[in-house]
């Protein structure tokens, strides 16, 4: 058969895809890690393993695991009231999930100074602190387990809640036996994206971290640091292990879906 | 075990969807729930189920009282139009889960899926998930899943409704002899006329939220109670105030005093069957049905005039129409 589906492999737009790409993502990250092999594998290991650019890293993932913890919970419990429940001003919660993807980053950063920093209102002053920092980033990546569950939610068959109910499932039960299995590839979805943003976050993280090195200095604000001193091969080292990082998430969650969907449908 | 309800009265908003129904199911009877979509059979079944709650009146599941029952606890088995599978369970799992919820022992949950799945004929397939089966083949599973737990009753919510016509006529036959096999009082909702018939021992049929006769097939076709009744288990005509089978209209190649005359608007032979769409002289179309040897007999053809006379008829009180 010489019948071709519609719009499957011209090679123009090929062409075209491939270019753009090359030229926005694949080129300057290829830049970063060649510039960080500029003094050789020998150097390029000497930045990565000083004790100021481990500690960063180290707390970098501390606090976007931390972060991304509580956003699976509260993100699906959110979804969860978005879906199921009925409530004046729904509307308008829901948009509000949005804005802290909307809100300039350093804008965000700026508020939770005033709110949690040594003056703010509700006295309470996480200002910098790795509690701080948590929170921060808690707040950038609110969006992402949200917006992952609540469509499939939207989708779940309700009728699969029914029938374990008349089979003698308790509320509980066909929530962890039933609804959370089906949300599980959501949520993870959700986490993995909030976490690869986690561990790059500066904009809302500067401000209230206050980079005490070995404290509350975290791997981007390191690398910021560097670039200010001129420790230019150090700042491409370190981004080429959160580069790394990043895709080795994304990676490790696109495994995860194919294999957690194979069964779905 | 017997299932009754009375005075049950259900609304959504300003809908009504079940009005004071009252409604005696004996045990081990296979009922069917028989009505146009909206009739109000499905909230009924769903009501028994406890997956609604009535705002009047009361449910009774073998004599004791479970309108404020959860659905949990109530031990009966429910079984969806679109098979409600658990997606992400296997067979084995699916059938398994009211046991497993229950916390029977492994080897018991194990042996009893066993025999589940080859009581509902899907040897071989305990391992495959939901998405690896037919349509017929996951109602299946879906059924066995809800007699896994030995219910007091059987629930089924137009359950081959989503079906392709050939396995719904292979699924309800199959479904007749496991109530022979099984005997659990069984409860059908279908929108199908023959399927009832052809199912059920009983049916009750629905109509604007409302019971309108409950009986045998047999006396459902025989006796109907009201025109809707009459219209809704098989095909009439119209005959002044009285109602007629086609099968019942008797064709003459001449008038004798009772009869209609009208003209042969199509004839079409369907095997021993020939159906015969006529128009009264005095307006009106009609449906007659003859034997093939009735048809030959008569020479009847399109354009033909003939004379029509019921050989029995219904007349209901206040002549109330369809």
């Amino acid at each position: 058969m010489s019948r071709r589906r519609f719009g499957a492999g011209t090679p123009l737009g090929l062409g075209i895809a491939v270019s753009y790409l090359s030229l926005l993502v694949l080129i300057p990250l290829a830049a970063v890690a060649w510039r960080s092999f500029d003094g050789g594998a020998g150097e390029f290991w000497e930045a990565v393993s000083s004790e100021q650019a481990v500690a960063a890293m180290r707390l970098t993932l501390l606090v976007s695991l931390a972060a991304v913890v509580v956003n699976a919970v509260m993100g699906t419990m959110i979804a969860w009231v978005l879906v199921r429940d009925d409530f004046r001003g729904k509307g308008a919660i829901d948009v509000l999930i949005d804005l802290p993807f909307a809100l300039p980053t350093i804008v965000a950063g700026l508020t939770l100074l005033a709110l949690y920093g040594p003056r703010g209102p509700v006295g309470v002053n996480v200002a910098f602190t790795r509690v701080g920092i948590t929170l921060a980033l808690i707040f950038v990546t609110l969006p992402f387990v949200v917006r992952a569950v609540q469509p499939v939610l939207m989708e779940l068959d309700r009728d699969m809640e029914e029938a374990a109910a008349s089979l003698g499932a308790g509320r509980l039960t066909t929530f962890r036996r039933i609804v959370l299995p089906n949300l599980v590839p959501a949520i993870v979805s959700g986490v993995g994206l909030a976490f690869s943003k986690a561990l790059g976050e500066f904009g809302s993280v500067v401000l209230i971290a206050g980079n005490l090195p070995f404290r509350t200095e975290v791997a981007s604000v390191f690398i910021y640091g560097q670039i200010e001193s001129d420790g230019v091969q150090t700042a491409a080292a370190v981004s080429v292990v959160l580069l790394t990082a990043s895709f080795v998430v994304l990676f490790g969650l696109s495994v995860f879906e194919r294999r957690m969907t194979r069964h779905a449908g | 075990m017997s299932i009754v309800a009375t005075g049950v009265t259900k609304r959504f908003g300003e809908y009504t969807a079940l009005d004071d129904v009252n409604i005696a199911i004996p045990g081990g009877s296979l009922t069917a729930l028989l009505g146009p979509s909206g009739s109000g059979k499905s909230t009924l079944l769903r009501v028994i189920a406890g997956l609604e709650t009535p705002d009047a009146g009361d449910v009774e599941i073998d004599g004791t009282d479970v309108t404020g029952v959860r659905p949990q606890d109530r031990g009966v088995g429910f079984v969806f139009q679109h098979y409600a599978a658990f997606k992400h369970m296997t067979v084995r799992d699916n059938i398994g889960f009211g046991l497993t919820v229950r916390r029977r022992a492994k080897a018991e949950i194990r042996e009893r899926v066993a025999e589940l799945i080859c009581l509902v004929q899907l040897e071989g397939l305990g391992d495959r998930y939901p998405s690896q089966l037919s349509g017929g083949q996951r109602q299946r599973m879906a059924l066995a899943r809800a007699l896994a737990v030995e219910p007091s009753v059987l629930l089924l919510d137009e359950p081959f409704g989503a079906l392709d016509a050939r396995v719904r006529t292979e699924l309800r036959r199959w479904l007749r002899r496991l109530h022979e096999q099984v005997h659990v009082t069984t409860v059908l909702v279908t929108h199908d006329q023959e399927e009832a018939m052809e199912v059920a021992d009983r049916i009750a049929v629905m109509d604007h939220a409302r019971l309108q006769q409950v009986g045998t097939p047999r006396e459902l076709y025989e006796e109907p109670s009201n025109p809707f009744v009459m219209g809704f288990v098989g095909a009439v005509n119209r005959l002044g105030d009285s109602f007629v089978r086609p099968h019942d209209l008797e064709l003459r190649p001449s008038a004798n005093g009772v009869t209609h005359p009208a003209r042969v608007e199509r004839v079409t032979h369907l095997g021993f069957e020939v159906r015969v769409e006529l128009e009264r002289e005095a307006g009106g179309a009609l449906l007659a049905q003859l034997t093939r040897d009735e048809a030959d007999e008569l020479g009847i053809a399109e354009g033909d005039r003939v004379h029509v006379a019921p050989r029995k008829e219904r007349v209901f009180a206040g002549g109330a129409g369809i």
